[in-house]
């Protein structure tokens, strides 16, 4: 059995003291430590995105990442975005477009589209593609994934007076 | 929020009312296999082949069973499983019956194939279980390719296929097929071949069983397409009674047909945990998923076809090989590929005369299973560049030579012996081929042409035929036959009702749909319906969904069901309000009289009356609200029907294959959910261009696979995929109950054709014609050039 660490985790805004293996990756640690099994897992080797969350506001593969690395910082996942009002405007907009069929690919979808928006230059349809290019999805042919994202995109812009043409974090 | 849309009689059938199982699976709380967590888990991983084809001469588990965290180690000899066999049944000549072990004993086939089950307590120690276990092969001369498989004195994979083939049927030879060669104003040849792929369901394989001693079952949580059959073969392997083993499927990440046969590894970790006392899970990696679970489409059609100088269809003789692998699939079997292709040729074209040979050949791959549209991307991608060459042979309009030839009589019996109910062939390639052209594209084509750009466009005309009913696959010789669905339907004292079905949705929307068809059924509100499917303790059998036939069955099953239902509320009220049941209409949840159309009793007040003052119900009626209804489909079946078309532009220095555009229009009779018809189609053309320009497995002269992460089996994203402009028409079913045709495949099927149909346009001033998928660039810039591919 390899070494064993104590990390802290701020996970979706809530504290986490927890006792890891040092080969144990982030992803691993959120579901079955945390109990957080949203984040899905679909390689493990960094090219599919299902296990996207934000680690202190920015997109990472949960996957790519040991939990001792993490240790200290705030981790967000897909159940952080609904809250008692119900679905956000991203969940939203997914179900409005269909953007997902058996759901596997999207807590990683979703979380990279909270975390990449802010970062959109112009929130053009092409810009929007190429950031959920980042991740698979097998079912949608991604269409309808791109429609949400654009709509969301352009909406959170356009609502948000601090926003300057060409802006990014 | 998600305020149900009506459609314009304000029913829910044909209205986009927004998915139902969304909010869970958006908000994190869909539950996945690998979510579920019982108390003093297990998990599993497998000891898999290093070598394609050997002997096994020892299996060594001793440091395995001494590794931290390793709870027991098992071989084929350790546990009790008798092998999958997935039988046909027809003669030795057209089919060799051979065995899948559950986990390899003497001989193994394929890399990957599992030799051991290791059960540790954590997912790490079981891998490390797995690196510390010793095998010991004989190896031999991998067979890595039919021709080699097929050659004289190859050594043979399975004792029961002396000749390394599976599957050898030859069917129909019309009288005069020679004559109408002689005679056909032109001949095309054509050799079409399609690479070896993986469905990729983005949630890989997995398996969670728990011996349940107060039940006295084996309670087995799997992703399956198929959860009575995984029973079935499972009860059958470990040898216990069928009601001992309980299938669960929870929420699933994708099937495509990948899921819709029996693993072995399922088999052996439920063994696994009856054995150890214990809950066992098993999570597919991807490196296995690729390497070692099931692939498909690798096949070679190798066809002749005779046209008069009218463009007139005569004669088409073709030879189709498939590699189906290293084994039979349960309970398809290996006749799977090569029983579609022969069988449903020449698909929406008019013929005078067929021969066909079908052959599935085993070779050191991993096993074949279904990939959405089974061997039809593929011979539709065959008829479709066969209809361009005649064009340009015949110099004709190459969608003429379609429109000359396509079905447009129904229904319509054709070579094939298949009876093919109303569509809209014609219709569809006119409407599809005006939205090409209202776009500009022929004319963008031609001046890009002029300055030396290669644009080329493609069409694909097919029908796809959904709701195999048991006649259907009785007609294959399976000695399994699907067909048909149950469905049981109650309502509870408050009104609202669970609906259980047999299919199995993974992505298809069913709780959706299903619930619409209850909805209508029963005129209540959506939200009074439940859809409860994915457990066989709650339905006698069923078959699950693959095949688009989960709407055209199952959907009829439910629909059925939900008129008995409504029947029994109808009875039970006319006793009550003192009426004949002439007078009396199902409407707003409630029986209303139809002579004083306020005088109503609401569903729940029935209810009450039914579970709980039973003596208040008429003679003769047993208390309780509770019907079943099953749906099979007696003649051949419906067909689905579409024609696609795409622009591309090759890329001169790279060969790289750019999509412009893509249209669809496509006809799946009555749109139970028009969303959802729209994401299976454009989640079914994506998977055809995947198929058509970017997927394959390949496999070295040591049949290892060149595929073992996402890094080489490189599935597009999101810039690969183009929008894609959808139309439909609907020529309903006029033999099932909803009037909805299949709509899950339809989009793969016509994919692979039309791009490749585009490429060849492309091409065309280079006189090159491309026969391959995929379609890599490195083939397009050689064609461009002059080289050789
Ligand atoms: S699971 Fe992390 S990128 Fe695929
Ligand atoms: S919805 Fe299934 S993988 Fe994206």
């Amino acid at each position: 059995m390899s070494e064993r660490h104590l990390i802290e985790l701020q996970v979706n805004g809530e504290p986490h003291e927890l006792l890891v293996e040092a080969r144990e990756t982030l992803v691993d640690v959120l579901r079955h430590r945390v109990g957080a099994t949203g984040t899905h897992v679909a390689c493990e080797h960094g090219i599919c995105g299902a296990c996207t969350v934000l680690i202190d506001g920015e997109p990472a593969r949960s996957c790519l990442v040991l939990g001792v690395m993490a240790d200290g910082h705030e981790i967000r996942t897909v159940e952080s975005l609904a809250d008692e009002s119900g679905l956000n405007d991203l969940q939203e907009a997914f179900t409005a477009c269909h953007s997902l069929q058996c759901g596997f690919c999207t807590p990683g979808m979703l979380m990279l589209a909270e975390g990449g928006i802010p970062h959109l230059e112009d929130t053009s349809r092409e810009e929007v593609r190429e950031l959920v290019s980042a991740n698979l999805c097998r079912c949608t042919g991604y269409e309808t994934i791109v429609d949400a994202v654009e709509q969301v995109a352009q909406q959170r812009r356009s609502e948000d007076p601090t926003v300057t043409e060409g802006a990014s974090a | 929020m998600s305020e149900p849309k009506m459609s314009r009689d304000g029913a829910f059938i044909g209205a986009s009312v927004r998915r139902r199982e969304d909010p869970r699976l958006l908000t994190g709380a869909g539950r996945f296999v690998d979510d579920i967590e019982l108390t003093g888990q297990l998990h599993a991983q497998f000891v898999r082949s290093k070598v394609a084809f050997g002997r096994i001469l020892d299996v060594d588990l001793e440091a395995t069973r001494a590794t931290p965290g390793v709870v027991a180690a098992f071989a084929a000899d350790d546990l009790v499983m008798a092998p999958i066999a997935a039988l046909l049944d027809r003669p030795f000549e057209q089919f060799r019956p051979t065995e899948m072990p559950v986990l390899a004993h003497d001989t193994v086939r394929f890399i990957g194939e599992p030799i051991a089950i290791v059960v540790a307590r954590t997912p790490y120690a079981a891998e490390d279980g797995v690196e510390a276990a010793r095998v010991e092969y004989e190896t031999f001369d991998a067979i890595v390719s039919t021709d080699a498989a097929l050659a004289h004195g190859a050594r043979r994979l399975h004792d029961g296929a002396p000749d390394n083939v599976f599957v050898d049927v030859s069917l129909f030879d019309t009288p005069g097929l020679d004559e109408a060669f002689e005679r056909a104003a032109q001949v095309v040849e054509m050799t079409i071949d399609s690479g070896r792929q993986n469905a990729l369901p983005l949630e890989t394989r997995a398996a969670l069983a728990e011996w349940d001693e107060r039940e006295s079952q084996l309670v087995l949580h799997t992703p399956t397409q198929v959860p009575h059959l995984v029973r079935t073969a499972t009860a059958a392997s470990i040898g216990v009674p069928e009601r001992a083993v309980r299938v669960i499927v929870p929420d699933m990440g994708g099937g495509f047909g990948l899921k819709c046969v029996v693993g072995r590894e399922e088999i052996a970790v439920a063994a696994a945990a009856k054995r150890v006392g214990k809950p066992v899970k098993w999570i597919e990696d991807r490196k296995d998923a690729l390497t070692a679970s099931f692939l498909a489409r690798e096949q070679r059609y190798v066809a002749r076809a005779a046209f008069a100088a009218d463009g007139e269809f005569l004669a088409f003789e073709c030879d189709v090989v498939c590699d189906m692998g290293a084994y039979s699939c349960y309970p398809f079997t290996a006749g799977i590929e090569p029983l579609m292709a022969s069988g449903e040729m020449p698909g929406v074209y008019r013929l005078g005369a067929y021969r066909v040979r079908g052959r599935a050949v085993a070779t050191n791959k991993a096993p074949t299973a279904p990939y959405r549209g089974v061997s039809r991307p593929q011979y539709v991608m065959l008829l479709e560049q066969i209809m361009d060459q005649a064009g340009r042979q015949l110099r004709m309009d190459p969608l003429d030579v379609r429109r000359r030839n396509l079905i447009t009589e129904f229904p319509y019996t054709s070579i094939n012996n298949i009876t093919y109910d109303p569509g809209s062939y014609l219709e569809s390639l006119d409407l599809c081929e005006q939205m090409v052209r209202e776009e500009g594209w022929f004319e963008r084509q031609a001046e890009a042409r002029a300055q030396g750009r290669h644009i080329g466009i493609g069409f694909a005309c097919f029908s796809e035929r959904t709701g195999y009913g048991s006649s259907a696959f009785a007609a294959r010789k399976m000695l399994v036959v699907p067909g048909f669905d149950i469905s049981d339907i109650r309502m509870d004292l408050d009104g609202t009702v669970t609906v259980t079905s047999g299919t199995m949705s993974h992505g298809q929307s069913h709780e959706t749909t299903m619930a619409q068809i209850v909805a209508d059924g029963l005129q209540l509100d959506i939200s009074r319906v439940k859809l409860h499917q994915g457990d066989t303790d709650r339905i006698t059998y069923g078959f699950g969904t693959f095949a688009s036939r989960s709407a055209v069955i199952g959907g009829s099953a439910v629909q059925l069901a939900a008129r008995a239902l409504g029947e029994d509320l109808l009875e039970i009220a006319a006793h009550l309000m003192e009426t004949n049941l002439d007078n009396l209409e199902l409407r707003d949840g409630s029986v209303h009289r139809r002579d004083t159309p306020d005088e109503r009793l609401t569903f729940e007040e029935i209810a009450r009356v039914a579970y709980l003052e039973a003596h208040r119900l008429p003679k003769g009626v047993s208390p309780g609200l509770h019907a079943t209804a099953s749906f099979d489909v007696t003649n051949d079946g419906t067909f689905s029907n579409a024609t696609q078309a795409a622009v591309v532009e090759l890329d001169p220095d790279t060969g790289a294959v750019k999509i412009l555009r893509y249209f669809c229009v496509e006809d799946c009779g009555v749109a139970i959910n028009p969303q959802v018809v729209e994401g299976q189609a454009r989640g079914g053309i994506a998977q055809g261009i995947a198929g058509a320009l970017f997927e394959e497995v390949t496999y070295d002269a040591n049949g290892e696979p060149s595929c073992a992460s996402f890094m080489d089996y490189c599935i597009p994203t999101a810039m690969e995929m183009p929008d894609i402009r959808l139309a439909h028409l609907e020529t309903p079913c006029i033999y099932n109950e909803t009037g909805a045709k299949g709509a899950g495949e339809g989009g793969t099927i016509g994919a692979v054709g039309t791009i490749l149909g585009a490429v060849n346009n492309a091409l065309e001033p280079t006189g090159t014609l491309l026969e391959r998928t995929p379609i890599t660039p490195r083939a397009v810039h050689a064609a461009m050039t002059g080289g050789t591919r």
